[in-house]
């Protein structure tokens, strides 16, 4: 089952090391990682997508929060939480096919970020299945390179109930 | 968020304070000075009283400030990295101190790898100095120059690369900090050379403030209060005890709380010496070789009480087949150790010293005549047995006589294999860090130099070492060390020209195929070996040897001797547990009960 991870630590090189070693290292799995500096100054937050059955996530939470570096680790799964990721997607393109590209970039509220005779480079934001969904649409003109991120989750903090 | 505000008091102690702040006003605050004499302050102010060292190009500066100025520890030259490094780990487990090892870069800070990683696998406190080149060639490919942070990223507990002398003082008293507390682990600091030489302010405080690091925790008292509950109502009750009740200085509040239930007690290879082992409520160890009535025990119990223990394979053999009909209680200050590999009811996460006292309160004694009575059928029907022989002498003989001539009293210290389990079987130990082994890393070599460092700690203790032949070339050099010290270490090498496990695997599962396990041709003579040291050496061929040679061996007060005991080459180590079977599985030996 997957699940969307949130580590907060202290930021230096060997904090980095160490989470993304400890993964490699006892054999779990890595489906995303985005990492980028925090509110607080001198800290980072690391949001990780994994998978695992219930005893392997356990496992991951107490061991991240074993790094003496760790200051934190939020599994966001079960609580309510937003989560998005971003994709630079570079299509083939000519005269006659930029009018449809445009056309499956708005069905995507994506935004054209560069063009040239041949190409046109696409950003798109948002959760997983449209980011998948819209690379997917694309595929058929010819993609030349796709740039993804990871995925960055925070947890929802106002759910609607008084 | 959690946070960790702890002020070290001068007297040393390092529990959590309640934000209570003492200004220490050291002799030397506020001087200026090199990181050299900064690091050398800092480590007295630890109380550090021994560190294991060898100097090197980028430490020369550190040694030449040794040596201008006597720092209050003393200064060990070790001579290979890894036998500093053991010996560090062998003070550190004799003592219940942190060790201090100190080498310089590249191939010495390489040379420490082992050593370092058979004291994470046993979580023993560590703190390992190396130096660096200067911080500006890092990542040139510089002369002796190694990416230590990097190569000891999983087997240390946490680690510093100090590039500012000014961050020097705080790292230090953290990494002692975070070494000793929680579960202890190695720490090790990277030191670049003109750091070293840099100068700054000494602080003289020792502040400790690591959020996201708070290692005490006294269990819930609920939780407590149902394994009460639990234990007071078991039928077939038994103690299961690890190497953290040791680590823990928890051995008396484990021994009151098994003496007031009345419950049975077997420990792992590391928690022996947790409970004494002269008792009819002890069970010896338990796993691949344990006895065959702690296996039994185990294996039949309804509830388990597992303390400082991490279910390692070496004890449970095939998980599905562990202890299948009982309930179990964790006790552990590692979360993560929890559920890791057998799943518990009743997993309570905290200091066991200070968890233990709150059981024994609600804890009644229990009427388990039954059950003890099954445990002594099975004592009597599978004893630990083995052939005695006029024409040779039996290693188990040897381990024997062992507890005889020291009272029960020495530390005890093994290299790794055949000889280790049956010193962990046939001695006896009867209080805790009297046993020194490397159970996690399983490390050959580690057991003379921590032997050493052992004796070296504990000057008014006798200190043996036991240890195959195999094992003793690993780390022989070490002799050299021990001589100059005037070390007076009693190294018996059970001598059977094998590699014994290996030998033994080989026999019962390869169809006894010997593949490269003969040493017996290549092996020096022991006894000139260490003469030509300036130790003593003595050989037995004879079972009626042994005694003599061991009781004069403990005579000498003021040098190493070595024992070399010629033993019978094809004995196995049993009970045995094969490999991926469950512990009532084992194979005993067909030795007739006496």
């Amino acid at each position: 089952m997957k699940h969307t991870i949130s580590v907060y630590f202290h930021n230096n090189f060997n904090a980095l090391s160490r989470i993304i070693g400890l993964f490699s290292g006892r054999g779990f799995n890595i489906d995303s990682v985005s990492f980028g500096e925090a509110k607080e100054k001198g800290m980072a937050r690391m949001t990780i997508t994994t998978r695992g059955d219930e005893q392997i996530i356990e496992q991951i939470n107490n061991q991240l929060d074993k790094i003496v570096d760790v200051v934190k680790v939020v599994d966001l799964t079960y609580t309510p939480f937003v989560e998005r990721e971003l994709a630079l997607i570079k299509v083939k393109s000519t005269p006659d096919t930029r009018a449809e590209i445009t056309e499956v970039v708005n069905v995507f509220r994506a935004k054209i970020i560069d063009i040239s005779p041949e190409t046109l480079t696409i950003e798109v934001t948002g959760k997983k299945d449209k980011v998948i969904a819209a690379i997917g649409m694309l595929n058929p003109f010819g993609l030349l390179e796709v740039a993804r991120t990871g995925t960055v989750a925070l947890k929802r903090e106002f759910t609607g109930a008084t | 968020m959690k946070t960790a505000e702890i002020v070290v008091q001068k007297n040393g102690t390092m529990e959590p304070q309640p934000r209570r702040r003492t200004n220490l006003l050291h002799s030397v605050t506020g001087q200026r000075m090199t990181g050299s004499e900064i690091l050398l302050k800092a480590l007295g102010d630890e109380e550090v009283e021994v560190i294991f060292g060898y100097p090197g190009g980028v430490v020369l500066g550190l040694y030449d400030a040794l040596h201008r100025k006597a720092p209050p520890f003393k200064h060990i030259l070790i001579r290979h990295e890894q036998g500093g490094t053991h010996a560090a780990d062998g003070y550190a487990r004799a003592t219940g101190r942190t060790g201090v090892v100190l080498v310089t870069s590249g191939p010495g800070a390489t040379n420490t790898v082992t050593g370092i990683a058979t004291a994470y696998m046993d979580s023993i406190p560590l703190v390992i100095l190396t130096g660096q080149v200067p911080a500006g060639l890092i990542g040139n490919d510089a002369f002796q120059e190694a990416d230590i942070v990097g190569i000891t990223r999983p087997i240390t507990k946490h680690s510093y690369l100090v590039k500012d002398v000014q961050d020097l003082e705080q790292a230090v008293h953290e990494a002692f900090y975070i070494a000793k507390t929680g579960r202890p682990g190695p720490v090790l600091l990277d030191l670049p050379k003109d750091m070293l030489f840099a100068k700054s302010r000494y602080e003289g405080q020792r502040k400790i403030r690591i959020p996201g690091y708070n290692p005490v925790g006294d269990g819930q008292r609920q939780r407590i209060a149902e394994a009460a509950a639990l234990l007071n109502e078991a039928k077939r009750p038994l103690i299961y005890a690890g190497g953290g009740v040791i680590l823990g200085g928890a051995a008396s509040e484990l021994t009151e709380l098994a003496l007031k239930s009345g419950i049975p007690v077997t420990t792992t290879l590391m928690g022996l010496g947790a409970f004494p082992g002269n008792t009819e409520q002890s069970l010896g160890m338990l796993g691949m070789h344990g006895t065959w009535y702690a296996n039994m025990a185990v294996s039949e119990c309804d509830v388990l009480l597992a303390i400082g223990a991490r279910f390692d394979d070496r004890v449970t053999g095939r998980l599905d087949g562990f202890s299948p009909k009982s309930k179990k209680i964790h006790i552990d200050i590692d979360p993560s150790c929890v559920n890791k590999n057998v799943k518990v009811e009743l997993p309570i996460v905290g200091h066991v010293k200070s968890i233990l006292p709150e059981l024994t309160k609600l804890a009644r004694p229990l009427k388990i005549s039954g059950w003890r009575q099954q445990i002594a059928t099975w004592r009597s029907t599978h004893p630990l047995r083995y052939r005695m022989r006029e024409d040779k002498i039996m290693p188990q003989f040897v381990l024997e006589k062992i507890s005889e001539v020291t009272n029960g009293d020495a530390i005890v210290v093994t290299d790794v294999g055949q000889h280790q389990m049956w010193a962990a079987q046939y001695c006896t130990f009867n209080r805790p860090r009297s046993w020194l082994t490397s159970g996690g890393l399983g490390t050959m070599g580690y057991g003379f130099p921590a032997a050493m460092g052992a004796a070296i700690g504990c000057p008014d203790r006798d200190v043996i070492c036991i240890c195959g032949d195999g094992g003793f070339q690993m780390t022989t050099f070490e002799l050299a060390t021990a001589v100059e010290y005037k070390v007076p270490v009693k190294v018996l090498i059970l001598n059977n020209g094998y590699l014994g496990m290996v030998r033994q695997w080989q026999e019962l599962f390869y169809g006894g195929r010997y593949s490269h396990s003969e040493l017996g041709s290549g092996n020096p003579d022991f006894v000139m070996l260490a003469q030509s040291y300036g130790a003593i050496g003595y050989r037995g061929e004879k079972p009626d040897d042994v005694m003599p040679v061991l009781k004069q061996a403990m005579r000498i007060k003021d040098r190493p001797v070595v024992m070399e005991f010629l033993v019978a080459q094809e004995e196995n180590v049993y009970p045995m547990v094969p490999a991926g079977a469950a512990l009532t599985e084992m194979v005993d030996t067909d030795q007739p009960v006496a």
